[in-house]
């Protein structure tokens, strides 16, 4: 196992930046997703880990030895591919030995290596078949299998999920992580699902532009959002995003908007106040209230616009004037359309970005 | 009803004259083929023959086959030998060194702009009229001012080494055969090779990378195996092709009229078919002739056969149940 650094690692492709200036450890056993939307990066990052691809710029170790330079052979890693990429021409068995005839290790460790892993994995029933033979689980099996049995010091995963179906996804989900502690192999997981990202990873890189935006766990991504981006991207339904600007008047600060206006805890006005006026204003769905007769003076003035139930909880849709607010509500609250409510937004969850670099400022 | 009709007879409407050009130009000949090589058909008995055509009176013979069977005719057994050197040679250059060829441009020659560039010139001789193809050929290894010698003596082959004429000094008329058609023939496989190459998924070269493979194992472990139904495509088809093929044999060693005869037999190039063609327009001894081509038509067929067992071509043929 060993703790791999990208220091300030770029991949550039003629003129298109994949990837600019990422700094990224990932510490000995640690479990990283790198989360974006797709032409992030993520996956030419991956790459560059595996040794396909060279950096333009910036160094690869693992531990303190420099593997930017180092072919794919020589760094023991292994790696599940998005289509798998199972030999078609090699059994289930033939594909999982692959890796281990290469490395030369004698016919019976590899024997006795490839039933061990297909048990762990639960295909050794299906050692003698083709990859065409096989549903989707079980190819994503055989090429986990393929990646595990050479005992790897990092393992790569590109959305190694994202063509199963939904229920298996979720299975494998956890299987996936399961096995990751088990066998404590230093991961680093590609996605675009934040779901994954956040129930699996201990730590999430989301990237976007070939940039990274922001390292962290779950929990502080998710409440402590560093920009406008991960804001928007990290949660479902995600953060309510309103334009509008802060302004003080006879000593208490506003957030205004053309359709409403809110004011603001006083710290926190003061604290926005002092380095712009043009913001945006994000508050998650389940951080707004949703109050029917009278409310405190802080609330915001709103008419229900749709409901959509979900089950657990009902997704309402409130405007402002032509603001457009999603909440999260108790399911057996009766709202009907055109109904006129009162939103009352938690102080402690509020956030504020400057609308000119997208940094958070709260 | 009639718009029913018209989905049955229309694909054929379409495909008429395609079906009518296969008929003429490769069903009649090939009946014709059979016919003939079962008569005595020579320029002595022409007008008599068509004047009798398919009725009974055209004499039905086993003679040509007794000819080319028994050895009644000296030239056969030398015509095989020139022949199956000719097909063995050219094929392996064709099927095998094309191979080799496409895994260095399309797999190892990492640039793209290279990669093209040397593909074009592989493609030139191919792209270049056969006639003149042959002529630049005939020039560059004219003994007294073609370039081949001029280069061989530059690098310092003795001059003493250097064929009178490489034209009709075995073995080296039969390695120019066998250059001439192998520099041609190459391209074939090439564009079949390189464009199977490069449409397996970029995710498997890299898996077998990851998985500790050289670049030398991908190409055997991974690439090879894959291009098994291509391979098999090219061998069986260029088998085919050369075994009836005589042409730049016949423009290379034939200049004159009747005279390619003479030239190609000494030189050592005279194969299957160019001794069919032979006899059929500098001898017109059509019955023989064709007699000599439906022995190749029936070597073909066998091939293909076999061909098809080794490679298992039922299971090639079957729809893929997945993309690889």
């Amino acid at each position: 196992m060993v703790r791999v650094t990208l220091d300030n690692v770029s991949k550039f492709f003629g003129k298109v930046k994949a990837v600019v200036d990422l700094e990224l450890e990932i510490r000995d056993g640690e479990f990283v997703a790198l989360l974006g939307p797709s032409g992030c990066g993520k996956t030419t990052t991956l790459l560059m880990v595996a040794g396909i691809y060279k950096p333009t710029r910036g160094r690869i170790l693992f531990d303190d030895e420099d593997v930017t330079d180092l072919p794919p052979k020589d760094r023991n890693i292994g790696m599940v591919f998005q289509s798998y990429a199972l030999y078609p021409h090699m059994t289930v068995y033939d594909n999982i030995a692959f890796p281990l005839k290469l490395k030369k290790v004698p016919k019976q460790e590899i024997d006795r290596k490839v039933r061990e892993v297909a048990k762990l994995l639960q295909i050794d029933e299906l050692l003698g078949r083709k990859p065409a033979q096989l549903s989707g689980g079980q190819r994503q099996r055989v090429a986990l299998g393929r990646a595990l049995v050479k005992e790897p010091d990092v393992l790569l995963l590109d959305e190694p999920l994202s063509n199963l179906d939904a229920k298996l996804r979720i299975l494998m989900r956890a299987e996936i992580k399961r096995l990751q502690k088990e066998l404590g192999i230093t991961t680093i997981y590609v996605t675009h699902d934040q779901v994954e990202a956040m129930s699996m990873a201990d730590r999430i890189a989301v990237m976007n532009k070939g940039r990274l935006q922001q390292y962290a766990d779950p929990q502080t991504l998710y409440n402590k959002p560093a920009n406008l981006f991960v804001a928007g991207f990290i949660g479902s339904p995600p953060m309510n995003l309103i334009e509008g600007s802060v302004v003080e008047e006879n000593g208490a600060y506003y957030f205004v908007t053309p359709s409403f206006k809110y004011r603001l805890p006083k710290e926190i006005g003061e604290l926005v106040a002092s380095k712009t006026s043009d913001v945006i204003l994000g508050i998650r769905p389940e951080d707004i209230r949703i109050v029917i007769g009278d409310g405190d003076d802080t609330a915001i003035n709103g008419k229900v616009y749709v409901v959509e139930p979900l089950g657990r909880d009902l997704l309402v849709n409130v405007k402002a004037g032509d603001t457009l607010f999603k909440i999260l509500a108790p399911a057996d609250l009766q709202l009907e359309s055109g109904q006129d409510i009162l939103m009352a937004p938690d102080e402690r969850k509020i956030h504020i970005f400057d609308k000119k670099t997208g940094k958070a400022i709260v | 009803m009639p718009r029913r009709l018209g989905r049955k007879v229309l694909p054929f409407l379409f495909l008429a004259p395609m079906l009518l050009m296969i008929v003429l130009a490769w069903v009649a000949p090939l009946i014709l083929t059979v016919y003939l090589g079962f008569t005595d058909l020579s320029i002595k008995n022409l007008l008599a023959f068509i004047k009798d055509f398919f009725t009974d009176r055209v004499q039905r013979t086993l003679e040509n086959f007794r000819r080319i069977f028994y050895a009644k005719d000296p030239n056969i057994g030398e015509t095989l030998r020139v022949t199956v050197l000719y097909v063995a040679s050219v094929l392996s250059i064709n099927a095998v060194y094309a191979l080799l060829l496409s895994i260095a441009i399309a797999y190892f020659t990492k640039n793209e702009l290279i990669s093209m560039i040397l593909r074009i010139t592989w493609l030139l001789p191919r792209i270049t009229p056969g006639i003149i193809y042959a002529l630049m050929w005939i020039w560059f290894i004219d003994p007294q001012y073609g370039l081949l010698n001029k280069m061989l003596q530059a690098m310092g082959v003795p001059d003493g080494w250097l064929p009178d004429s490489w034209l009709l000094r075995k073995p080296y008329s039969q390695m120019l055969m066998i250059m001439i058609n192998g520099y041609v023939g190459a391209s074939f496989g090439m564009i079949v090779y390189t464009a199977a190459i490069k449409s397996i998924p970029p995710d498997l070269v890299n898996a077998a990378l990851v998985d500790g493979a050289s670049e030398f194992q991908v190409a055997r472990r991974v690439i090879i195996p894959l291009l098994k139904w291509p391979i098999l495509f090219v061998t069986a088809w260029q088998t085919l092709s050369l075994l009836s093929s005589y042409e730049y044999i016949l423009m290379v060693w034939g200049a004159g009229s009747g005279g390619q005869y003479g030239i190609a037999r000494s030189a050592g190039v005279m194969v299957w078919s160019l001794y069919s063609y032979t006899k059929a327009f500098s001898e017109y001894l059509y019955g023989y002739a064709s007699a000599l081509s439906l022995i190749l038509v029936v070597i073909g067929l066998t091939l293909i056969v076999l061909y098809f067992k080794i490679f298992g071509f039922k299971r090639l043929m079957e729809p893929s149940r997945v993309e690889v």
